[in-house]
């Protein structure tokens, strides 16, 4: 058998040594600065902070998590989160998830994968949800389902239009069957939601995929989406796996969606908000106060 | 293992296939093509036919019985269309007054490009808001395997039932394994862990009724299938649309709802 690293040049040891010593040993603290994934040039934290977390040079859109995302969006001060101590429990009683829950709340800060409440977008009321990336890649289980469920009942009670920012890696498999039922669930809310005549935003942002992609997130009225977001049923890698074939360059992103039909706009984070009022005001809804007209 | 042992049962080469069920229930089965929209999808068959003396709308996930008809049919996995051609179909229904069965079984929705750049997910949730709406009767019968969204995109249902050795599953055990704990070798746990069979879920009330099954011999699940559908629907006659489509609601509202307030 012929040994793999056969036709490798070898690695002279100060070629390695050097190759060590800059990757262990960074100039510049990296809370100071970041590099883009896209173009890998660094930028100030404190420049990405004021610029809506968007790479400077080439556009790039770097994660963020909800309650970043929840004020770049909403009124300062007028944002009344619901149901913030829901947390989950392991019904199933699947090994090792009550470690993985523990774990995601100690790194997100969160009790769960979605942050949901009520707020103004340049003085309308709305009713907002967030998923949240850093809790188990915004992965819907039964909490999830629960509040945005809920949301929407509130909002179809209360006559509010409801604007989602998704991100999700799918149902949560620790949760079985209970986690999928959750898709229909959600789809149930947002429906009657819909018949009451009501307004429902979606604004898909990287990576929204699985269950999450086959209910809520392609069931609003419009549906936006953040630059090169991934926005998927199946992932990139499964598909790959199926078809045994690489798959195109750009395939599955929020300028793909964009040509294919399934999106109706591209919205950078940086006029996201001037972007909602505009929706909202000509979906002529009262602009705050008590006078809650029809919409 | 015997949740394992069920879902080698329930892909089984052998196991009879949606097209089966259909002519062993239903008559006069008329067959119904295309989504009027991009194509025919082989993988689900959708018609109507008597269910005794009543119309009603069939929608069956196919398989395929031999190589050849498994490759037309894709292995029962749908592309976009199918889930657009099924609900064509239950929209004509509720135009008609006539009662919907779906039967499903799948391994999932299918994966590939095609499929993703007609909106794969978009279908699904699609089917899934308005089968929460539809104003007939809907039962859903997991008749072999039951595939995450690919399959519960027929299963929004008054009632759903299954097949004693049927699986109904968010994750098929080895893609489970194989993401959790990066090891194909432990599907057999995996298959434990997810709770995927007809006796589980019962107990999770995620379906409502098991028909038990000889696994050689279907005819008493057919019949079985044939009165307990036709004495369902015969009841929810007389029920008006919105009782219906809240009843719809609640079977679904209720999950997640009531044992995680802490």
């Amino acid at each position: 058998m012929i040994s793999k690293g056969l036709f490798k040049k070898p690695k002279n040891e100060l070629e390695d040594h050097h190759w060590v010593k800059r990757q262990s040993d960074p100039a510049i603290p990296s809370e100071l600065c970041r590099s883009c994934p896209s173009c890998k040039q660094l930028s100030f934290t404190s420049d990405l902070d004021n610029n809506f977390h968007i790479c400077p040079k080439c556009g790039y859109h770097f994660r963020i998590n909800g309650r970043q995302r929840l004020n770049m969006i909403i009124d300062p001060g007028s944002f009344t989160e619901h149901h913030q101590n829901l947390i989950s429990t392991n019904r199933l009683e699947f090994p090792g998830y009550e470690e993985k829950l523990e774990q995601a709340t100690l790194f997100s800060h969160e009790n769960e994968g979605v942050i949901t409440g009520i707020g103004k977008i340049g003085g309308y009321d709305v009713a907002l949800f967030v998923m949240e990336v850093t809790f188990m890649m915004g992965s819907m289980g039964q909490v999830v389902g629960e509040k945005i469920t809920l949301l929407f009942e509130y909002a179809t009670e209360h006559h509010l239009p409801v604007i989602g920012f998704t991100v999700s890696g799918g149902a949560r498999m620790q949760e079985g069957m209970l986690a999928l039922m959750q898709m229909a669930k959600t789809s149930g809310g947002v429906k009657r939601h819909s018949d009451a005549g009501l307004l429902y935003i979606a604004l898909l942002t990287d990576p929204t995929t699985g269950g999450v992609t086959a209910s809520f997130a392609m069931e609003a009225d419009i549906t936006l989406a953040e630059p090169e977001a991934l926005i998927a049923f199946a992932g990139p890698r499964v598909i790959e796996q199926t078809i045994r074939q690489r798959l195109p360059k750009g395939f599955q992103r929020a300028e793909f969606l964009l040509e294919k039909g399934f999106v109706d706009g591209i919205v950078p984070r940086n006029i996201q908000k001037d972007a909602l009022i505009r929706l909202l005001s000509l979906h002529s809804i009262p602009k705050g106060g008590d006078d809650h007209g029809s919409l | 293992m015997e949740a394992y042992k069920r879902v080698t049962l329930a892909r089984k080469k052998t196991r009879p296939t949606g097209q089966d069920f259909i002519n062993n229930i239903f008559t006069d089965f008329i067959e119904l093509h295309g989504d009027r929209c991009f194509g025919d999808d082989p993988a689900v068959i959708t018609g109507i036919g008597y269910l005794l003396d009543m119309p009603v709308t069939i929608i069956a996930q196919e398989r395929g019985k031999n190589t050849k008809s498994r490759i037309k049919r894709n292995f029962g996995s749908a592309h976009p269309e199918g889930y657009r051609k099924a609900l064509r179909q239950m929209h004509l229904a509720e135009k008609f007054n006539r009662p919907i069965v779906c039967l499903i079984d799948t391994s999932g929705a299918f994966c590939g490009i095609g499929a993703e750049e007609r909106g794969q997910g978009h279908a699904i949730a699609q089917n899934l808001m308005e089968m929460m709406s539809l104003k007939v009767p809907v039962i859903s019968i997991i008749i072999g395997e039951g595939g995450s969204g690919g399959a519960l995109a027929l299963g929004v249902a008054d009632e759903v039932w299954m097949l004693e050795n049927a699986i109904y599953s968010v994750i098929s055990p080895e893609g489970c394994a194989s993401i959790l704990w990066k090891d194909s070798s432990k599907t057999k746990e995996a298959a434990n862990c997810l709770k995927l069979t007809a006796q589980d879920l019962l107990e999770l009330e995620v379906i409502d009724k098991i028909i038990s099954e000889n696994h050689r011999d279907f005819k008493n699940v057919y019949r079985e299938l044939k009165l307990n559908l036709y004495k369902r629907f015969r009841k929810s006659q007389i029920l008006s649309p919105e009782i219906l489509t809240q009843t719809r609601y609640n079977r679904f509202r209720k999950f997640g709802a009531l044992d995680i307030t802490k």
